[in-house]
């Protein structure tokens, strides 16, 4: 699959500190990626750097192969995290305003602010000034006009904050159409289980360093520890709980059922296939629950970043 | 539609339509045409009192001199002793006793007179005393001396020089004057149009980076073309504002005169202007004298240079506003910035009002017409005295060029600024960020 954007070794420095380095990201063609991070990783750097707010030091950056310049804003819709409109504005006005500053024409922007206005019911928000709506209902302009302009690249940072849950699916639900129509997605978040839920790809930068990118499955593939989560029903549980200690790594687990089994999570060796494991557990009781423990995204930005400090 | 033009368009309508600038713009007329004409009209009041004063003359000399007129009536106590006239003074609530003692009488250097007053007299009734009785003692020196005042009088020499200048240019002093006016309110005009429309690109921006949508918006254009737009949108309403408070200005200016009619009264009028012509040795003349003189002035070369040096100041001054407003979070914090755009404007006025119209060639102002902060107020105030083209081209050229040079230092803190949030910057953090 091509790259719509590639970040080559940027490198952003203010004054003394380091706030970009070295830093390289891969953006597949319609794929949504994570871009990930603890506070005051260098995220926000890293996207103002692809929106051409800031210029990196070193480095550069492609989109479409191409080196940027300035008629890409164009190509990107930018959603930042610190984000607001004109109070005294009214929301069409601004919706056209921010929409011709992205190169549409008044006319074109105006059909495309109806069908959007239309679409999310808000059509009476027209001529009202932004103070007056809530916070919510400004987000929700705010998404408008970013993607009114049907960039090739559109960048969330927080997308989902400030809305309530039922909003928050509308807008993700967006999101994911605006994939479907080819749109490539930028996702900056801390909500882990929406980046579990939308992303494929992912990015974790710490400490202005990226210290992991690919594929979700296959980084959650390569933190796998061949672990897995059995309940069992036995005569004599903690004997067999003991035996089974002998013979490989074992920990109690946690998890809800209606009958008392013996709950517990089991690594292998990577010798041993689940299958061996399978057998010997089917002589010792009744199994009632096997599978395997994929880590989740939340545990693996944990550890990869503890590991790191 | 450019994104230069757009924004210019959407900052011209959002200062035109934020309430307190229509109100201002409609109000701030009548509130000078109604404070003028209070002020005209107090002066009327004030005129109209007539000071009743006691003379206590024991030399006899004064009793005819002392002629009432519109501001003081004389009574004369001389009858009565210093002490019973003091006290019927107080007794009857007069403004005043002059007390002319004996021993007044033929001293050159005279301060025996006294005048006693409860409250100290104006300043305006204090000098017509003493011209009268200074006027008197003179000429009773003469006559002691056994000199002939008529003689003397119709041998004074009245001295007015005319002012040429090499190429056969004739001058007047009137001229000057004119000249000190004009230049003298452009000055003022554009210290004025820079603090109040450069206070408007700075709040602007605060605005946008209050309201957090600036992040969204240089996403989409360059921060230095935002911040041009800024500029030229509010200069666009500046002018707008400028103009009608002009023309509303003068039409209730002219309707307040109508009510009022105390000056243009043309009797008054003139009684006026004798007046000053005889305080002030001749400068006032008659309208067609200025406008003559107005005439002889290079219109054409003042309103071109007018034109340049006003959109250059206020370019100049209008990006450090604007990069003000883009290191602080809030107007309040602006305050410690405002000393670089303040103290050049005062020194420019203070230099213009002093210097310039006592010498406007001399080295203090030709030197603050050259230096790019102070120039535009300064070279206003010096041009309609005549400044040699090289001087102005000189002047123009360090003014074009600081232009540029500070609006690309502004840019860049404006650049990184409008970034920043949370803290107050210092000069030292401002100063980095140019090098971002």
């Amino acid at each position: 699959m091509a790259n719509l954007l590639e970040v080559q070794q940027a490198t952003k420095r203010f004054g003394t500190f380091t706030a970009l380095n070295n830093v390289s990201i891969q953006v597949p063609k319609g794929s949504i990626f994570g871009l990930l991070g603890p506070n005051g990783a260098g995220k926000t750097t890293l996207i103002r750097i692809i929106n051409q707010i800031t210029l990196p030091d070193e480095g550069s950056v492609l989109l479409d192969n191409e080196p940027l310049q300035l008629h890409h804003v164009k190509d990107i819709g930018y959603l930042p995290e610190e984000r607001g409109l004109y109070k005294s504005m009214k929301v069409g006005e601004q919706a056209l305003y921010l929409a011709q500053l992205k190169g549409l024409s008044k006319r074109e922007a105006k059909e495309r602010l109806k069908y959007w206005f239309d679409k999310f019911d808000i059509t009476h928000w027209w001529d009202k000034k932004i103070q007056e709506l809530s916070k919510g209902m400004a987000q929700k302009v705010q998404f408008i006009v970013t993607v009114l302009h049907r960039p090739k690249l559109l960048i969330f940072d927080e997308p989902f904050s400030g809305f309530d849950p039922i909003n928050a699916n509308v807008i993700k639900d967006e999101i994911l159409q605006l994939r479907e129509e080819g749109a490539t997605v930028i996702f900056s978040t801390h909500r882990m289980e929406s980046v579990e839920e939308l992303c494929d790809h992912i990015a974790l930068i710490h400490k202005s360093k990226k210290i992991l990118e690919g594929k979700v499955t296959d980084i959650k593939k390569a933190y796998k520890t061949n672990t897995f989560e059995v309940g069992l029903l036995a005569d004599n549980s903690i004997q067999v709980y003991a035996e089974l200690q002998d013979k490989f790594k074992v920990i109690p687990a946690d998890f809800k059922t209606i009958d008392d089994q013996l709950k517990m999570k089991i690594t292998l060796d990577d010798n041993l296939s689940s299958n061996e494991l399978l057998q010997y557990l089917s002589n010792k009781g009744q199994i009632m629950r096997f599978n395997e423990v994929i880590p989740g995204v939340n545990e693996i930005f944990i550890k990869t970043i503890t590991d790191n400090e | 539609m450019s994104n230069l033009k757009l924004i210019i368009k959407r900052e011209f309508i959002a200062r035109v339509r934020n309430k307190t600038f229509v109100v201002m713009t409609f109000l701030s007329p009548l509130i000078m045409v109604a404070m003028v004409s209070l002020i005209a009209w107090l002066a009327t009041l004030n005129n109209d009192e007539v000071r009743k004063v006691v003379f206590f003359d024991e030399t006899g000399l004064f009793k005819k001199d002392f002629k009432d007129s519109d501001a003081i009536d004389y009574l004369d106590y001389s009858h009565l002793s210093l002490n019973d006239a003091k006290d019927s003074v107080v007794l009857k609530k007069l403004d005043g006793l002059l007390y002319i003692p004996k021993s007044s009488m033929s001293n050159q250097q005279n301060s025996s007179i006294q005048f006693y007053s409860d409250e100290a007299p104006s300043i305006s009734i204090l000098n017509t005393i003493e011209e009268i009785i200074t006027t008197k003692l003179t000429n009773q020196n003469f006559i002691e001396k056994g000199l002939d005042i008529e003689a003397i009088e119709n041998s004074k020499a009245k001295v007015e020089i005319r002012l040429e200048n090499f190429s056969g240019e004739k001058t007047s002093k009137m001229s000057s004057y004119i000249k000190m006016i004009f230049g003298g309110a452009a000055g003022y005009f554009l210290m004025m149009f820079i603090i109040i429309y450069g206070n408007m690109v700075m709040r602007s921006v605060i605005e946008e980076k209050s309201n957090r949508i600036i992040e969204i918006i240089i996403s989409s254009v360059k921060p230095l073309q935002l911040m041009m737009g800024k500029i030229l949108g509010t200069s666009f309403a500046g002018i707008l504002q400028f103009t009608i408070w002009v023309i509303l200005g003068g039409v209730l200016m002219f309707i307040a005169g109508l009510f009022i009619d105390l000056d243009l009264d043309p009797d008054n009028m003139q009684e006026a202007l004798k007046l000053l012509e005889k305080k002030q040795g001749g400068i006032v003349a008659n309208a067609t004298e200025i406008l003559f003189e107005l005439k002889k002035l290079p219109l054409l070369t003042l309103l071109i240079s007018f034109l340049i040096y006003f959109i250059g100041g206020y370019f100049l001054y209008s990006s450090i506003y604007a990069a003000i407003g883009a290191a602080v979070d809030s107007e309040t914090d602006s305050q410690q910035f405002m000393l670089p755009i303040i103290l050049p404007l005062m020194l420019g006025i203070y230099v213009g009002f002093f210097s310039v119209i006592e010498n406007p060639h001399g080295t203090v102002a030709t030197v603050f017409s050259m230096i790019p902060l102070t120039s535009p107020i300064v070279m206003l105030m010096r041009i309609p005295f005549g400044v040699h083209w090289w001087e102005v081209l000189i002047s123009m050229l360090l003014l074009i060029g600081s232009i540029i040079f500070i609006t690309w230092l502004a840019g860049r803190i404006y650049r990184v600024g409008i970034l920043m949030y949370g803290k107050k910057p210092t000069y030292k953090e401002l100063f980095k960020w140019m090098k971002y």
